[in-house]
């Protein structure tokens, strides 16, 4: 459904994506992770065109990305930071984005299941950040795309939202869509991916299922695995993890 | 981009700044109007408001709201739209908004006090005039957002630019003529006034205006050079620019930029 071909990214001297390949596979979720600066947001931002690759390919639903727009109709997607135009009402913001899509919508029971039905004709720069947070997504969900990429959907919600949230992504899954996901809460992963990709220095250092990667660790859970190879990482090179990389494929 | 568009001026019709600029033109207009009984007077005091005015509220006011927009622009990036149309309904919006607030401003206090059937020409050339500039700075101004991630070195830049424009130019401008003054100037003074937009508004405001006494140097040689509606036109034509290189700057910046 969305596949990487050898893409490389730098900004400046800085190399973020170093001739990455990376097929995500149909129908799972698929989590991101990686340190600070690994390159996780770069990878969303070039699946979604908002990153231009310096080289590469990148494919969704086998159709070529670069400079072109029409494949995001394929897209929904949760930026990272929830910020949006300040005197919009909420239910303008919502008719700007189902204008700008020209998509079939379903918002009023995500509103409601998010408590948000009060604050629809509320002005937008009167909401405060967790609850900017739950109106973005709802303007993720609210279209019934085959392909879904949240970028650290749980910032700034509360513990009920979160779980509201966690449903809201299964339901999804179930529905058949190919999830991507980057976060830094684990136990959203735990809970949720199928497949983990791990990103170190710009490569995919590693990808597989959350057992593959527990059982590559001395540690017992995902959360410590991660953590192992996170600490460990910083000590090697990643020629052992493009060994490691290799006896995956 | 006529969605982007719609919204960007809904957005901002209702922001603060929008009624502040429209109060400030409405008082102004108003005072001036009202308080000096010679109708050409009035407007060649207006006129000097506008053109230094007009260029730094759309400065301000395209510079900030680039940057407030920033994180909002990745999600509209990620809708099944061109970039092109995005940002050029964003600009278009945004000069929107500002040049009706502007025109607001201005249009009451001349009805209002009576002076819109008499001064009809010189509302329609202050209109103009006002307008063109709030394209042109908002178009220089996004564009030099667009370049700067950076928030601070743009407003910088931005903020430079205007005041380059408005005031340092004149003054090299000046310099230039002194020091030169043994020399045919007739052909450098109207290079130098097409390389400017302010100076370009001046004038077309002077030769519409016919007020001589104002014209001073630039407006002379631009009168002789080309006449009163060559001038006009030629004037125009490079207002038009003005505002043409700058956008199609931006849009270029824009397809290519990572956001």
């Amino acid at each position: 459904m969305i596949e990487l071909k050898k893409v490389t990214k730098s900004f400046g001297k800085q190399v973020v994506l170093d001739e990455i390949n990376l097929n995500i596979t149909p129908g799972s979720i698929s989590a991101i992770l990686g340190p600070n600066g690994s390159g996780k947001t770069t990878i969303i931002k070039s699946i979604l065109g908002l990153v231009i690759p310096n080289s590469g390919e990148i494919y969704v639903d086998n159709q070529p990305t670069i400079h072109q727009w029409q494949y995001r109709s394929k897209i929904d997607y949760l930026p990272q930071i929830a910020r949006f135009p300040e005197n919009l009402t909420v239910k303008e913001l919502l008719a700007l984005v189902k204008d700008m899509r020209s998509q079939e919508s379903s918002e009023d029971d995500l509103l409601k299941r998010f408590g948000l039905v009060e604050s629809v004709d509320k002005k937008l720069r009167n909401l405060s950040g967790g609850t900017r947070q739950k109106v973005n997504i709802v303007i993720t969900f609210m279209f019934d795309n085959p392909v879904l990429i949240l970028d650290e959907p749980s910032s700034g919600l509360d513990p009920v939202s979160l779980l509201t949230l966690k449903d809201l992504v299964l339901e999804e899954k179930a529905k058949g869509k190919t999830i991507l996901l980057t976060t830094h809460i684990m136990s959203l992963v735990e809970n949720l991916a199928d497949e983990v990709v791990f990103l170190l220095e710009g490569k995919v250092y590693f990808q597989g299922t959350k057992d593959e990667i527990i059982s590559l660790t001395p540690a017992s859970d995902l959360e410590r695995s991660i953590a192992h190879l996170l600490s460990n990482s910083h000590q090697e090179q990643p020629v052992s993890a493009n060994q490691m990389e290799e006896s995956y494929e | 981009m006529n969605r982007t568009l719609k919204y960007t001026f809904y957005d901002l019709i209702r922001s603060w700044w929008c009624y502040a600029y429209f109060g400030f033109y409405f008082l102004t207009a108003g005072a001036i109007l009202y308080l000096s009984g010679d109708a050409n007077r009035a407007v060649a005091s207006l006129m000097n408001i506008i053109i230094i005015l007009s260029p730094l509220v759309g400065t301000l006011f395209a510079t900030m709201y680039y940057y407030n927009s920033r994180e909002f622009m990745e999600l509209l990036l990620a809708q099944p739209v061109r970039r092109r149309s995005i940002f050029l309904g964003q600009y278009l919006g945004l000069a929107g908004s500002l040049s009706l607030s502007f025109l607001l401003g201005l249009i009451i206090p001349f009805i209002v006090l009576g002076f819109f059937g008499s001064e009809f020409g010189n509302f329609l050339m202050l209109s103009i005039t006002g307008v063109l500039l709030t394209f042109i700075f908002s178009a220089i101004a996004y564009w030099i957002a667009i370049r700067h991630e950076n928030r601070i070195v743009g407003f910088g830049i931005a903020i430079f630019t205007w005041l380059f424009l408005a005031v340092i130019y004149d003054g090299i401008f000046l310099l230039i003529l002194i020091l030169f003054e043994d020399y045919p100037l007739d052909k450098l003074t109207l290079g130098l006034t097409m390389l400017n937009p302010i100076d370009l508004s001046r004038i077309l405001l002077m030769l519409k205006l016919d007020i001589s006494a104002l014209m001073g140097y630039t407006g002379a040689v631009f009168q002789k050079f080309f006449g009163t509606n060559a001038g006009i036109t030629i004037a125009f034509g490079a207002s038009a620019l003005w505002i043409l290189i700058p956008v199609m700057s931006f849009l270029r910046k824009a397809a290519r930029k990572d956001f």
